[in-house]
């Protein structure tokens, strides 16, 4: 995939975001901002950290870097690799396999050709399986980008992925 | 139809804006509180309402208030634990997405009594669009004076924010969660200190859950008594519960504590049933962590007696025939679901969620995980069968967090109440493996897995 090089720098609307956050903690305890300012970033640049981009965080928190790749990489929200456009976030757990979540699962992987972690060769979807989404009465239940898509059948997803391959833009979840 | 307490609004039009949520005699507990009754006058009233938190260990609510350290000068913190990420559990956050000025009101009412000043909500990462709704509404109550300084010119000040988690179920666990507050990994405290004493940026802090909080509006407004009077004994008021798996009504239901478990599941006010007319075969009563019981022991205590929906009932019989109301998060399987998958999904959710701080847990749920599957894909032996057993003991009381605990309990019970099943497997392999659960409406056969033979 052809990642563009850009500056890594927020804009001044998302700075200024920054600095109230900022404002929600103590003096001194800026390095409590580190998960929202880790979402902005990811959302900002093309929804994965890299490490200039967690080094440039690093800065704005003034904490040394690997404070932040240490909590980057106990997270699982965070993407750590390039990814697609719309990252599908499918649930695999329990509740969700009692009505049909692993059926869901395997005819996206049929459907898109690709295994969980993987990207389409165009860009476009990663499949990244995940854990509870608290929203187990409704399920199958698959999050792109903010948004829940619940009780999914093959037919449905398969409207969806149609839907996003029209739209054609980057879910991030702010 | 029970009492309702934190749905009493639902199907309301608006109610997630100020004017509505007002004019419905919202914040009416944060005028009672701040303007006629001392902090220590709040506390005793959840004392007396006989409250216990709503996030799983049920401890009451006023008792671990009563616990918080008042050093001087240093500033006290109330956390509001909107992780919910334990697996059955989906009740938080349709509380605040359908309702934030509920949990805004209960924030205020309860910091009040804490003599905190600045409060948070932490709320699982995931929840972005909750996240919005909460900003939107802590923003409204900014503006009318209910949050800030001088709160209704009471001289009461309070700040209060919305914190994103990141995507990782340990974050639940209290220390944990103030560790990710504090912008790090969250690896568990050892305790103690307990948190009402060392807290946030090592400050005196209470935890409480979403539900919880938004449960003392009603108390305060109608007195600790009126509360203590629903429910049965010590299981008080009344309580959330988010049902799903094969029933044919999954949703989130408010419940008195007391109701019969099978009304819960057969009546049409609550689940309605099992889907497709089928059998119950087994119920998780509270969220994965709990163990897991088969239909005749959910529906009865081993003495014969309706299983109650209340913390005592369900507890009844200890592990060995009961379990524990933990979240509330109620999963409910048919004749056709598979145990054995069941207890090797929430295995590897466990696998996957540990922080890893302690070995018991890190590796403990790594093995159970690799060994439940091969049990399931046909690859077991019947010794397997007692050796997750024996796995899950040396894992459970052998950790700093519960979560080796959560982890150990679904094993153990799932062995103990459906042994057979395992045995089945591990006997007929290739029949076990066109049962899995979820893919029963497939042709074709599961694809084998490569696992290590061993
Ligand atoms: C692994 C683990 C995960 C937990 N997850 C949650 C959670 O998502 N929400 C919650 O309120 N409590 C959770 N708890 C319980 C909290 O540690 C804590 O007991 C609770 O927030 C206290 O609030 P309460 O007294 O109002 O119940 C979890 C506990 C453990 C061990
Ligand atoms: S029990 Fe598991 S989750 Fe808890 S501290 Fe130990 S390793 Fe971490
Ligand atoms: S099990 Fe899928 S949302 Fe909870």
């Amino acid at each position: 995939m052809e990642i563009e090089t850009r500056e890594i720098r927020f804009s001044e609307e998302r700075l200024a975001e920054v600095r109230q956050i900022l404002q929600r903690y103590p003096e001194g305890r800026q390095k409590s901002a580190l998960l929202p300012l880790l979402h902005i970033a990811q959302a900002e640049f093309d929804n994965w950290l890299s490490p200039d981009v967690m080094d440039y965080v690093a800065g704005l928190l003034d904490i040394e870097p690997i404070e932040v790749y240490e909590v980057a990489s106990f997270y699982t929200m965070f993407n750590l690799r390039p990814v697609g456009k719309y990252v599908l976030e499918i649930c695999r757990t329990g509740p969700c396999c009692l009505v049909g979540a692993e059926k869901v699962q395997a005819h996206i992987e049929e459907k898109l050709g690709i295994k969980p972690g993987e990207t389409t060769p165009d860009g476009m979807f990663t499949l990244k399986p995940v854990e509870c989404l608290a929203a187990c009465g409704f399920g199958p239940v698959m999050q792109v980008g903010a948004t829940y898509y619940e009780k999914l059948t093959p037919e449905r997803t398969d409207e969806l992925l149609e839907r996003f391959r029209n739209e054609n833009k980057r879910a991030t979840y702010c | 139809m029970g009492v309702k307490i934190l749905t009493q609004h639902s199907g309301v039009p608006g109610i997630d804006t100020f004017e509505v949520y007002r004019k419905q005699g919202g914040y009416a507990a944060v005028e009672k509180a701040l303007k006629s009754m001392s902090p220590e006058e709040v506390l005793e009233e959840v004392k007396k309402s006989g409250l216990r938190g709503r996030g799983g260990a049920g401890f009451p609510t006023g008792l671990k208030w009563s616990f918080l350290a008042k050093p001087e000068g240093v500033p006290r913190y109330l956390v509001c634990n909107a992780d919910e990420s334990e697996p059955g559990t989906f009740k938080d956050r349709e509380l605040m997405s359908r309702n934030p000025h509920s949990l805004i009101e209960g924030m205020i009412v309860s910091s009040y009594a804490l003599g905190a000043n600045t409060s948070y909500i932490y709320v699982r990462g995931e929840l972005f669009y909750v996240i919005r709704i909460l900003e939107k509404a802590i923003a409204e109550a900014y503006e009318k004076g209910l949050l800030g300084k001088n709160i209704l010119g009471t001289g009461y000040d309070l700040d209060l924010y919305v914190q994103p988690g990141g995507g990782a179920y340990i974050c639940g666990e209290e220390t944990a969660l103030i560790e990710s507050l504090e912008g790090k990994r969250g690896n568990p405290r050892i305790k103690p200190p307990f948190p009402a004493v060392s807290g946030v940026w090592g400050c005196p802090t209470v935890v409480n859950n979403v539900e919880t909080i938004a449960a003392t509006s009603w108390i305060i407004l109608n007195g600790g008594d009126e509360y203590a009077k629903i429910g049965i004994g010590r299981s008080t008021g009344t309580k959330l519960i988010s049902a799903c798996g094969n029933i044919n009504q999954p949703g989130i239901y408010e419940i008195e504590l007391g109701l019969p478990v099978e009304e819960f599941i057969y009546s049409d006010e609550y689940c309605g049933g099992i889907a497709g007319g089928k059998r119950l075969k087994a119920v998780v009563a509270g969220g994965s962590s709990v163990p897991v019981l088969p239909a005749n022991l959910i529906l009865k205590t081993i003495a014969g007696e309706p299983r109650l929906m209340t913390y005592e009932s369900l507890a009844d019989g200890g592990f060995a025939t009961g379990t524990m109301m933990g979240s509330g998060g109620f999963i409910a399987m048919d004749e056709d679901a598979c145990i054995v998958r069941n207890t090797w999904n929430f295995t590897r959710f466990y696998h996957h969620e540990s922080c890893g701080q302690c070995s018991p847990c890190r590796e403990g749920t790594g093995w159970m995980e690799k060994v439940l599957h091969r049990i399931e894909y046909g690859h077991g032996k019947m010794s397997d069968i007692d050796l997750l057993v024996d796995v899950a003991a040396k894992i459970e009381g052998n950790t700093i967090c519960p979560l080796g605990d959560a982890a150990a309990w679904p094993v153990g019970s799932a062995i103990r109440h459906f042994r057979e099943e395992f045995e089945w497997h591990v006997k007929e392999p290739r029949l076990s493996q066109q049962q899995n659960y979820g893919l029963a409406a497939y042709a074709d056969p599961l694809p084998v897995p490569v696992t290590e033979e061993s």
